[in-house]
Order: structure tokens, then sequence, then C-alpha cells
């Protein structure tokens, strides 16, 4: 299986037990230090191939200044080139060509054929590497990466922002807040804030890696924001970060006990997901392992199928009488409720609002993680980037915009489709897939077929799990959020904003390529 | 109650391997012999596999494009000498309607009779042209859902063929009319003639097998219904040469008859009524750019059942810009409803129906139901290279094909495609395929939303 950089040791102590009786171990810096990729050959834009006829003069390792050549003290060769660190040809005119500058001419260039082979239209090759780069050094990716848009040709991937000439005078990087209230309402529940517009969605134990469950749990203490359970049930190792752990009650109800949600800062109902909107949950049989089956109190082996809908549900007032019940075990939480968009996802949101809940969180068609029919993802329910302005306006007409905070995930792959969504009406986000790719997802899709995820991310196989480590799945998000939160806060200031939540509802900062923008 | 309605199906295994999407191509002069070989770590067992598979293997060596795409092996060779490739004959499958992943997707539907599922998300384009163009709708919390396949609640997929009367009268407390012939497939979709070039072997009698094991009906023409038995058992229909046909011509007690368009249809179709006044004849029209005005003069004639035939692509015919079937048969629909018929008359709609959302969809749009071929052929493994149409050698010998291999494979893909249907009626909240007819509330079509939310901010859609 892979091996591991160097420079990350394996988290102790490894016993739920163990850990519960050393707080420290549950801190999480939020610094950023290289989380280089666990697989040796990291796969890049460009192949760089030396020939035999290298005489490791060393004139690479000078030129170069993207770290391609390395030539570690007291050694005389110069290693493999790093050359999914090389930008490509737009190189020849900066002055730090490799290929120009070897006096043997024993270097050559040339786009990587299994680059392209990698992800689809919504994540494009560049799209995952630029993911990559950004979850191994914490900074926005280069140039020759196309790290905002994807090439599905429509909604966010032909959204543009409209900046002014110049920002205003005064307004500094360092003073633009990228804070997100979630309690509008202003009742008697705590006024929870987070630190970046967008926290992480929930994945269920027994689809994912613990250790990648960690990880996301661990960046949400880091900045001081959430992950949610899915719908899996609680595992006992999340109780160190258990104010940052949101408890999802979807259909299945799998682990929902008055104590997991007594643990937690939000309780979110699940109502519907993007990757299968109209459907339940699917495990199937091969992922529920002995200690999934125990979490979930089902039978190992058992393909489970949750149901869809909630069969206690069948109108608003339902609905109220649920998160009424949520409201009268856990008198702290937040309420938000995960739905998904159909076409009256708006009359939704506003029964959300009146039921009591503090979040509506609208999943969009084209997103999720899990296992869904080819034939749900596709064609049911109407993708995110559609919903959130209906919602926006019809929670504004309704007079109850300013009471609710309107979470959007669903496609939600880059910073920039963070401020799209929030210029059209959101508050904040939720992401999932992009937690993923930076833990070394490349998107096959053969998450739910036999022993899971080959890369060792969507499985609970005890070998696979092995392929990721706890600190080093902190450390690559830990870095892919800050440079999530510097891009933003770098868009913010050339639209001239000083906050994010200033950005809710812009939409005359966008255009559509599509479109004449001429209203 | 009647009993549920289940297609079972069995695994049934390629006679040939399937085109494969990547592979894996490795410099093997490079190769430092390492005791660490990454190929023996592959999740999926595909190089040992591939070993096994290479000492049986006879003829063409597509071994290598089974590969799954985990990169793992790519990534973690010591000397790097592996890549990935996408299959060059995967790129050549199909055309741009069906596609190399419809194709691929739907083996694995005919192999095994399950639903394609997959993770992390949809990675196709935005929307497309024709069906790519609408979403489904689906219920939350407001209005009552379904449980869909795994659930208890019945969904029916039952449609009627056949004229309906347009109400009913009574007198002195009996039925005063008297209701037409009616008949009913478990199943929204029929199949279609099977075109010449893919008429050989045993071909037919698989396809209409399988339409009578799971109760539906085929459409042949006349020399094949003679010769195949099934069509005896009352699941075949057939299509007449001319419309002009009488009913001592071949067909002869068949319950359903099909006659092409023309001038003197109505009057052929009193002719084969004259004999069986139970018999229910469809009318099939090339749907070319006027065909809603011809439906609607058909129907109001007192047509029976019209059978729209569009072009492989699902396009209309003789039009130098096509439109599609999404946009004609609502155009059809609308102006039967407008006209106050609909009810009277069945639509079967058909030509590039390629997948299980497309039935859903051209249901929405105003069909009763749809036929099918391309997707038949699929089933029993054909590739679409276009060879037979050249009169060459077909690459999967479909002509030496065994009927109950067939039979197998069809039966399946309709069992994938059944569930399919059940799990977007069930997000839907729909009860019964019935009621999905002609219901664009329980849809999306792509350009409302764009000038519903994107027109109100950015003004007119360039062209």
């Amino acid at each position: 299986m892979s091996t591991m950089p160097s420079g990350f040791q394996r988290a102790e102590p490894q016993t739920p037990g163990a850990f519960l009786s050393r707080p420290e171990y549950a801190e999480v810096s939020r610094e950023v230090r290289p989380a280089p990729p666990r697989y040796r050959n990291e796969i890049g834009k460009y192949s760089v191939h030396r020939a035999s006829h290298c005489a490791s003069c060393g004139r690479c390792v000078e030129t170069c200044r993207f770290g391609v050549y390395v030539r570690p003290d007291g050694y005389l060769h110069v290693m493999r080139p790093f050359d999914y660190r090389c930008i490509g040809f737009g190189c020849k005119d900066t002055g730090s060509y490799c290929i120009d500058a070897c006096p043997n001419g024993a270097l050559k260039l040339s786009v990587n054929p299994a680059a392209e082979t990698m992800g689809d239209h919504r994540w494009t090759p560049d799209l995952l590497m630029s993911t990559w780069a950004m979850a191994e050094t914490g900074r926005p990716p280069g140039k020759h990466l196309e790290c905002e848009v994807g090439g599905s040709g429509g909604g966010f991937d032909r959204l543009r922002f409209r900046f002014p000439d110049s920002p205003p005078p005064g307004l500094r990087r360092e003073d633009i807040s990228t804070r997100l209230p979630l309690n509008r309402r202003g009742d008697s529940r705590p006024g929870i804030t987070i630190d970046v517009p967008w926290y992480g969605g929930g994945m269920s134990f027994g689809s994912t890696n613990i250790r990648a469950l960690l990880g996301k749990a661990r960046v949400a203490k880091a900045f001081n924001g959430f992950t949610c359970t899915g719908e899996g049930g609680y595992p006992e190792r999340f109780i160190p970060y258990k104010d940052h752990v949101i408890t999802q009650v979807a259909t299945g109800l799998f682990g929902v006990r008055e104590e997991t949600i007594q643990r937690a800062p939000i309780v979110e109902f699940k109502y519907a997901q993007g990757a299968k909107p109209g459907l339940g949950g699917h495990l199937l049989g091969d992922k529920n392992t002995p200690s999934v089956a125990a979490m979930r109190e089902t039978v190992q082996g058992v393909s489970l199928f949750s149901p869809f809908p909630f069969h206690s549900v069948y109108s608003v007032e339902d609905h109220k009488k649920h998160l009424d019940w949520i409201a009268h075990v856990n008198p702290r939480a937040l309420l938000s409720a995960k739905v998904s968009t159909p076409v009256d996802v708006d009359m939704v949101a506003v029964g959300i609002y009146y039921a009591g809940g503090h979040i509506v969180h609208l999943d969009g068609s084209y997103g999720g993680t899990g296992a869904a029919p080819n034939v749900a993802k596709k064609n049911i329910a109407m993708p995110i980037e559609y919903a959130i302005g209906r919602v926006h306006q019809f929670l504004a007409d309704e007079g109850i915009r300013d009471q609710v905070t309107v979470i959007a995930s669903g496609g939600v792959r880059t910073p920039s489709d963070v401020a799209k969504a929030i210029a059209l009406g959101a508050d904040g986000c939720v992401i999932g897939t992009a937690e993923l790719v930076a833990l070394g997802c490349i998107r096959c899709t053969a998450c739910e077929s036999g022993r899971g995820c080959a890369r060792g991310i969507a499985t609970t196989d005890d070998e696979l799990l092995e392929m990721v480590r706890i600190d080093w799945a902190t450390q690559r998000l830990v870095n892919l959020y800050t440079a999530w939160q510097r891009m933003l806060v770098d868009l913010l200031y050339r639209l001239g904003l000083d906050s994010v939540s200033a950005l809710r509802g812009r939409t005359d900062l966008l255009t559509h390529l599509d479109y004449e923008n001429e209203p | 109650m009647p009993p549920k309605y289940v297609i079972h199906h069995t695994t049934a295994k390629p006679r040939f391997r399937p085109v494969g999407k990547l592979g894996i191509v490795d410099w093997r002069e490079d190769c430092s012999s390492c005791h660490n070989c990454v190929k023996r770590g592959c999740v999926y067992r595909l190089y040992r596999d591939e070993a096994d598979t290479l000492r049986d293997e006879v003829g063409y060596l597509d071994y290598i494009y089974q590969c799954k795409g985990c990169l793992n092996c790519v990534q973690n060779c010591t000397k790097n000498i592996l890549t990935r490739v996408v299959n060059p004959e995967y790129r050549r499958l199909g055309d741009s309607h069906y596609t190399p992943d419809l194709i691929l997707s739907t083996w694995y539907q005919a192999e095994t009779g399950k639903i394609p599922v997959s993770g992390s998300g949809y990675g196709g384009p935005f929307s497309g042209p024709g069906f790519d163009s609408m979403w489904t709708d689906m219920s939350e919390i407001v209005r009552p859902t379904r449980d869909g396949i795994h659930g208890r609640e019945y969904i029916s997929t039952s449609v009627d063929i056949g004229r309906k009367l347009p109400h009913l009268a009574f007198a002195e407390g009996r039925l005063k009319v008297d209701p037409p012939p009616l008949m009913e497939t478990p199943l929204p979709v029929i199949f279609d003639q099977i075109p010449r070039h893919w008429n050989r072997g045993e071909v037919v009698t698989a396809v209409t097998t399988a339409a009578a094991e799971i109760g539906t009906l085929t459409v042949l023409c006349e020399a094949d219904f003679r010769e195949t038995e099934a069509s005896i058992r009352g699941h075949g229909i057939p299509l007449l040469a001319t419309p002009g046909a009488s009913a001592t011509q071949p067909g002869g007690s068949a319950p359903l008859v099909m006659v092409p368009d023309g001038p003197d249809v109505m009057a052929a179709q009193a002719v084969l009524k004259a004999d069986h006044p139970a018999r229910i004849v469809a009318i099939r029209i090339p749907a070319a750019p006027s065909v809603a005005g011809r439906v609607a003069d058909l129907v109001r004639e007192g047509a029976d059942v019209i059978h729209l035939a569009f072009d492989s692509h699902g396009r209309e015919r003789d039009s130098a810009q096509p439109r599609h079937m999404r946009d004609v048969l609502r155009d059809t629909h609308t102006t039967l409803v407008r006209q106050g018929n609909r009810d009277e008359v069945t639509l079967i709609a058909s030509g590039g129906i390629a997948a299980a959302e497309h039935v859903a969809k051209a249901i929405i749009c105003g069909a009763d139901l749809v036929a099918i071929d391309v997707p038949l052929m699929l089933a029993l493994e054909c590739r679409l290279c276009g060879e037979c149409e050249r009169g060459q050698l077909c690459p999967i010998a479909l002509e030496e094909i065994d009927a109950e291999f067939g039979v197998r494979r069809i039966v399946n893909l309709m069992s994938a495609w059944h569930s399919q249907l059940l799990e977007m009626l069930g997000a839907m909240g729909i009860r019964e395929v019935r009621r999905l007819r002609g219901e664009t509330g329980r849809c999306m079509f792509f350009e409302d939303l764009e000038r519903d939310t994107f027109g109100r901010l950015f003004g007119k859609r360039k062209s």
C-alpha cells in the first residue's frame, strides 16, 4: 500500500478511551505546514523526463523555482523530478525553465497523458490538481491550473465576477471578515459564529474512513467550524471535537440517541440529499462491517437502504413536531434542516423557518459524495445555482430573510463557487467532495463497490483504512481551508467588500457568459 | 390488490469481453523487477485476473481495459513506469446520442439487471440537448412521497393501449355505451420493430420471447409475425406493410395491429376492425414537423392508438432544424388537450429512447408509453459499430446468439429500467405511471429555470 511522507508520525493514542483521557491530543493548530501527497508519483499536468545522459550537475536545482528538482544535502544525485509541481511550457518566459538550462539537453517536458484521463465535466483535471496543490501547500495554486471553474458548461461554471476598477482606498485585506453567524433568530439559543463561510458536510461512519472523518472533525475545530456525522451514528472518537460536530438525524435514525442529540451544538434533520434527491441513503452490504453494524445496530453484511422520506413527516406541522422534539431534548442546539431542491424549494425553506429552524441547508442535485443511482444523480431535482436565488428572494419577500441562515451545497468545489453562491443569495456553503479530493480522491466514482474506495477514503476495509493517517488528513484540510480563505479574502478585496456578509445577494457583481448581461 | 409486478433478473455474463474505458500502460523496459510490485496490490485483482485471462485468451487482446481507474498502481510504482490511458476503442463506441458511457451502462444493466450506482456526485455536463435539459421533481416535507423500490408501497407501472371513452353513459342503471377494447402492459415500454440489419439469427425470437416473459409487446414485420411463436401468445403486434391492408392479410387474429399512416388510413382501420371488433389499431406516423396537426386530425376521426416514430436520436424527421421529441410530444399533447380528446387516444413514442430516464421524461412530455429498439440491441452486446449496415461481419456475431441468452439480457435490462422508473416515480411522489403522462408540473425545464433565475438577473440569453 501507500507510503506516508516523512514527518507525519502516527497519531497517538490509538484507542478511543486513551484518546478521551488526553484532551491535548484533540488540540489542532491552524498553522500551515507542507503536507506532501501520500503517493510516490503524484499526478501533475506535465511530465518531466530525465534522460540517462544527465550528468547530475545540479543546474536544474538552481534554475527551477517550483520545487521540481531536489538534491538533499550531502547527496550527489538529484532526486527524480517532482514533476507534478511543474508549471509547464509557460515557464519558458520566467527565467526558471530547466529544459533550456540543462547543459546536456537531458530534460524533456511533455503533457502528462494520465492527467487528462482524470476527473469529469464538473471536476476537471485542473480542479483536482489545484485542490491537491492547495492541500499540500496552503497557498493558491499556480496560474497554470484553472482553479476557479470546471467544464460543465452551466451554472457556476458560466458565472463570473464583475470587479470594480480598483478597490476602495483604505480597504485592507487583513480587515476583511469571513465570519458567518449561524443563529439569526434572536432566540434564547447560542449565537454561534464560524470563522469561514463554509463547513464540512455529513459523511457517515460506514461510508467513509474514520480517519478521514476525524481529519474533517479536527479541521472543523481548527477553523472554529463544523463537520457533520452523516446518518451513520456518532462515533465515540468524535467526542473530543463535540463542539464542532453536527449530529444528523436522518430517516434511518442510525445512532440517534438522547446523548448524541444533547452533545451537539447543531442538530441537522436530513430530509433529502443532493446525491439522491427523493431517495434514502444507501450503504451496500460489503461496507457494513462489524463496527459499522454495531454503530448502526444492524446485521453485518446487510445492505442498508434508508427509507425516504421520514414517514412521520407529511406536512409542515409534522416537520415542526420533529424540530420541537429535538429542541426539547437539547435546549441549546441550533436546528438545521437539510433539504434538496424540488420545484417548490422556496416553500420548503419558508416551512423550515416557521417550524423553528435556524439553518436552511439546500443540497443541490449535482453534488454529494455517497453512493447513489446514476439516474437520480443526473435527473432528479434542480442544480443548486437555481435554488439559491429562488429561496433568497422568497424569504426576502416573506420578510424573514434576516432571521434565517441559508446554506448551499451540492457542487461547491472552489472558493470561487462559495463566493458565487453567496452572491446569488446564500449565507454560506457546505463542502464535501472538495475535502475528499484534498485527501487524494480522484473521483473514480467506485466508492460503493466491494471493499470500498481503493484510495482508502470512502471505505471501512481494515487494510484500506491504513492508507490515510489522521494528522496527515488534518494538515491537508487545514492547508486547503487556509488557501480557500486566502482566495476568498482576495476576491472580496478585489470586489471592494469588507466582509463576506456584504456579498450576500449581490447579484449585481455577477455576470453570466451565456447572457447579454443587460437586464 | 394484484400481486406486485416484479421483473426477475439473473446474471447473464457477456459472450464477448466488453470494451472497457480505462487501461494501464507500462514501459516494461524500465521495470526494475523490484519486490514491491504494485501490480500485486491491485484492490480489484485486475493484474491477477489478467494473468489468468492471458492464459486462456483467444483472438484479440483487450484485457487491459477492465481497469477501474483508481490510479493506485500508477502512483505507487517505484520506477513510475505506469500510466493510465482511455481506450481508443471506447471513445469510438456509439455516437453523440448513444454515448460510450450510456452503452457501457446498458451492458451493465443487461448483465446484472441492477440499477447502475456510483459515488461522488454527478460528473456530467450541466445540461444538454433534448431530455438532458429537463429535471424531474421530487417531493419534500410538504407533499406525500413514495417509497420507491425498497419500500412497501405499491407503485404501478401499467398503462393501457387503445381508444378510451370520453365518459361513460348509463341508462336504467346499466352501462349504455360499449367500452372499446383495451390492452394493458405492465410496463410503459414496448419493443419496436428490429431494423433489418439487426434482424438475424435468433434476435427477433429473443426479443419477442423477452416481451412475452415480462408481459409487454413487440412490433413485428409481417414475415416475423408469422414465424415467431411468441406472437401467437398475443405479445406480437404485426406492422402491416401498407395502410390499405385488409384483415385477411397476415396478422389475422392479432388483438393489436399497427399500420403505417397514409391518406386512407382511417378506412384501413375500419376494415381491420370490421372482422375483429375487439381489435385495436395503431397508426404509425413518422414524426415530421407538422405532426401535431396530423395527430389531432386522426384522433378526431377516431384513431385508437398513434405511434410517433422519431429518428434514432429522438428528433423530428425531414426537417432542416429538427426539434427533439421532448418538444414535439409536448406540442402534440397540448394540441390534443386543447382539442379536448387527449384522454381518448394512446400515444406511443419511439426513437432515441436510450435509458430509463428517457421513459419517464417522454411520458412527462405527453406520451403514454414508449417503444425501444436500439437499447435491445445494446443488451445483446451490440457496439453500434455499423459494420452490419455495410454488409460486414458482426464483431459480436449477432447471428449466432442463443435465444435464451438474449432473453435473459433483455429481461435484465428491463428489470433495471423498471427499478429506475420506480425510483423516479417514488421521488416524484407519484403512485402510478398513468398519472405521470403530461404531468409537466413534476419536472423542470432548463429554459424555464434559466429564464426565472438568470434571465431575471442578466437579461436575454445569447442564442
